[in-house]
């Protein structure tokens, strides 16, 4: 049997995770050495890159580099009409699955998220040095059916079984728990680039038992990030009377720099920013206080969901032993301060808040490989599951915060004579209305034997698996015939799309791999050519002329194959690219160390590195 | 397949030891939960499913004293298979000059709007109402020793039945009408629970 590994699929990065034979859960960094993946797939002309290759592409290639797709999982046109005026992507309306955009294909964010499952099981494989086959998925607690149904889909289609999908608050927990199992009640308060959850739960025995969880599936640190760029926009309307509002490019540029200095106001008092636009240089300083400002109402919005979260397990705040942090917007001070207002007790985040995901997914990987016995997690469904009625109205068949597995039971009957189908309409949510709540599914029973109207009894029982998916399975009381049902996801992929994706990523992984290599070459000899033009520039009088040509040689013969798709090419000119260019580093090392004297001269070469 | 009672070995009595019944709750999901049966068939899977599915309906059931009433009489009267509980709101009869008094509120603050005084109106009778639920339920548990003891003794046990099920009935007009005061307050955002049949 394969290893099963861990993934925490996340809406800013992704992480792959195993425990190694010692029994300990192990992030598997790449082959850089780098934990975290960056959860950006760019769809350049050449072919797919994933991670940190695609991030340099979001300020090059806005229109064609998706990111934060988790925020698209399982939605449909209607869900995302807002979140559409704040990315450079362009979503293609539809009236089923939203597609995206990206340069000449429509993708499915499945399809999406599954390059970035794909680039972690490479990963996991090159440093396990076996195939990786199966792994256990995380999702946000709050995420409803047709959302884990997309991330189910998304594994498929990168070549993985999904033998669990689980809560990223209950795997941070087991992560903890495999540590030290302390007793008690613990709310894990898990903020992350896109999602908010929090989750109670009660550790007993090695029993880990959710009592109730609620969320938000649409508020994270992407959410902070807007906040800063809107107010950003205003400032340099004021400052520089320039408009960027409509200008892709720049509106990244301000995405990224307002999120790092959002991730340095964690630890600073004030910091500044820095962005270089074309027409001008945009320099602004920031201070926690104004972050604090802009961002106050959206703390505030994680803080209702928790209050309901205790009011659903029968809990006064003062019940909670133990607070956990958990994802990486938790590192903002504000939050921390909050969340200790409100539950009247200091939280804590011991185990670093970027990884315990997927390190928690890692533990429940081994326990389902039987690795580990003592550990059990019990969790709950977290809406309500009904169908609708007569007049619009909901009716609720499975409770929020029921414990999964769970079943329920309907009875259906016919309303005319010889009727030999029954439609029927599953939702999920808290409201009475069927309108206002998430469809799920439309399903047809059909085959129903001809009968008087009211006669055929027809039981349907709906399954909410340890996945908290949902199984639907039909039959006919009085035959006992089973029931054919014919399932319409409302905001799903159909059983033969995926199966066709899957075929596709059969057939494209080659040239997707060959591409995503061939770009990686291609970017890493820019990046040298560059360093070698402005060591031109700053050093070029300190070597002889000869060893100037054999530069110039050196660069004509990579521009040579640069555009062409010859990786090999391209790697071994710019390895003579590097070697040509030694007498020239060593040169402006010598006069860096000399410039002691001439002290300007040195400052300019170090600032250049 | 066994009833609820059966699944935790328990007899068809009101009294249950909550921490015994958690015990018996954790191993009983030790022994079915498809966590612990990955590795086998796909027959064996699915029995797993289904298995901790019932457990987990059970423990619901059986951990909450109001639940564990209305499971009961389903029992005693053969709708266990229906599962599902139809117990018809019902206004009880001490109380139907006070209800008078509570749609009229109600129909002051449709028509007259939320002011300061109908909402302290619109409170102070829900207060008044959920008092009296609480009282409800409270006698609800406290039928729950007379049941075992008729239990115990072979005794008839019908009229408790029908005790049982009147309290049942007032206690959901109540919740009704205490859904309907907190939706005229406009505090149920994001807290309104659908239609709930368990």
């Amino acid at each position: 049997m394969s290893r099963i590994v861990g993934i925490d699929l996340g809406t800013t990065n992704s992480l792959v995770a195993y425990v190694d034979g010692a029994g300990v859960p192990r992030v598997i960094p790449d082959a850089e050495g780098r934990r975290l993946l960056p959860s950006i797939v760019a769809y350049t002309p050449a072919g797919v890159v994933v991670g940190e290759a695609a991030r340099r592409q979001l300020a090059r290639n806005p229109a064609r580099t998706v990111y934060s797709v988790k925020r698209f999982m399982g939605r449909g046109w209607e869900d995302v009409r807002e979140e559409v005026r704040h990315v450079p992507f362009e979503i293609v309306p539809s009236a089923e699955v939203v597609r995206i955009r990206a340069g000449d294909r429509e993708v499915t964010p499945p399809e999406i998220s599954a390059q970035i499952l794909l680039a972690l099981k490479l990963q996991a494989e090159a440093h396990l040095g076996e195939p990786v086959e199966r792994a256990v998925i995380t999702v946000p607690a709050y995420f409803n059916d047709a959302q884990r149904q997309a991330t189910k889909d998304a594994g498929r289609i990168a070549g993985l079984e999904v033998l669990r999908i689980v809560n990223e608050p209950t795997a941070a927990s087991l992560a903890y728990g495999l540590q030290k199992l302390a007793q008690g009640v613990i709310a894990v308060y898990d903020l992350g680039g896109g999602t908010f959850d929090i989750s109670i739960l009660r550790v007993k025995d090695g029993v880990f038992e959710v009592l109730a969880t609620n969320g938000n599936t649409h508020l994270g640190g992407d959410d902070f990030d807007r906040a800063v760029v809107q107010w950003l926009l205003e400032d340099i309307r004021a400052a520089h009377g320039a408009d960027l509002s409509k200008d892709p490019e720049a509106l990244q540029e301000l995405r990224l720099g307002a999120e790092a200095a959002k991730c340095r106001l964690s630890s600073e008092e004030r910091t500044a920013l820095t962005i270089p636009f074309e027409r001008f240089t945009y320099r602004r300083e920031i201070t926690r206080g104004e972050l604090e400002g802009l961002i106050g109402s959206l703390v505030d919005a994680t803080l209702d969901p928790c209050r309901m979260a205790l009011k659903d397990a029968g809990l006064a705040t003062d019940a909670i032993d133990e607070i956990v942090l958990v994802g990486g917007s938790t590192r903002v001070p504000l939050v921390r301060q909050r969340v200790g207002e409100l539950f009247g007790k200091s939280p804590h985040s011991q185990l670093n808040p970027d990884e315990v995901v997927a390190l928690g997914a890692a533990v429940q990987a081994q326990i389902l490989a039987g690795g580990i016995t003592h550990m059990l997690l019990l969790d709950v469904t977290p809406l309500s599951l009904g169908i609708e009625t007569l007049g619009g109205i909901v009716s609720v068949l499975i409770p929020r915060n029921t414990t999964i597995p769970t079943m329920a039971k309907e009875y259906f009957t016919t309303s005319v004579d010889g009727q030999t189908a029954v439609d029927m309409h599953v939702l999920q949510g808290e409201r009475e209305l069927a309108k206002d709540n998430r469809s799920l599914a439309r399903f047809v029973l059909e085959g129903v034997d001809p009968m008087p109207a009211g006669m055929p009894k027809i039981e349907v029982t709906f399954l909410i698996d340890a996945n908290g998916i949902l199984q639907v399975q039909a039959r006919e009381l009085r035959s006992g015939k089973a029931a054919s049902i014919e399932v319409k996801p409302a905001y799903g992929l159909s059983e033969a799309q995926v199966a066709q994706m899957v075929e596709d990523s059969f057939t494209y992984a080659e040239a997707d791999v060959n591409a995503r290599l061939l770009i990686e070459t291609k970017t890493e000899a820019e990046t040298v050519m560059n360093h070698v033009r402005r060591a031109l520039k700053q050093g070029g009088h300190l070597v002889s002329p000869e060893e100037l040509h054999t530069i110039a040689a050196a660069v004509d013969a990579l521009l040579a194959v640069e555009c062409g798709s010859d990786r090999d090419a391209i790697r071994e000119r710019t390895i003579d690219l590097n070697k040509a260019t030694e007498p020239l580093a060593e040169a402006m090392m010598d006069a860096a160390i000399r410039g002691a004297v001439t002290s300007k001269r040195a400052d300019q070469i170090l600032e250049q590195k | 397949m066994s009833d609820y009672f059966g699944v935790f070995g328990l007899p068809r009595k009101l009294q249950v030891d909550l921490d015994a019944l958690q015990r018996r709750f954790y191993e009983l999901s030790r022994r079915h939960h498809p966590d612990f049966h990955q590795g086998a068939g796909a027959e064996a899977q699915a029995q797993a499913l289904e298995a901790s599915a019932l457990v987990n309906r059970a423990y619901r059931t059986l951990r909450d004293p109001v639940a564990r009433v209305e499971y009961l009489i389903a029992l005693e009267e053969g709708r266990e298979l229906r599962e599902e509980t139809t117990v018809k709101p019902e206004v009880p009869r001490n109380l139907l000059a006070e209800m008078l008094e509570v749609q009229e509120a109600l129909e002051e603050a449709t028509s007259g709007g939320l002011t300061a005084e109908t909402m302290g109106r619109l409170r102070s009778e829900r207060q008044r109402l959920e008092d009296r639920r609480r009282a409800e339920e409270a006698a609800l548990i406290a039928g729950a020793t007379e049941w075992d003891a008729a239990v115990d003794a072979g005794q008839a046990r019908e009229p408790l039945l029908g005790r049982f099920k009147q309290r049942l009935a007032a206690r959901a007009y109540l919740s009704t009408v205490i859904d309907d005061l907190t939706q005229a307050l406009g505090e149920d955002e994001g807290s309104h629970v659908a239609h709930r049949r368990h």
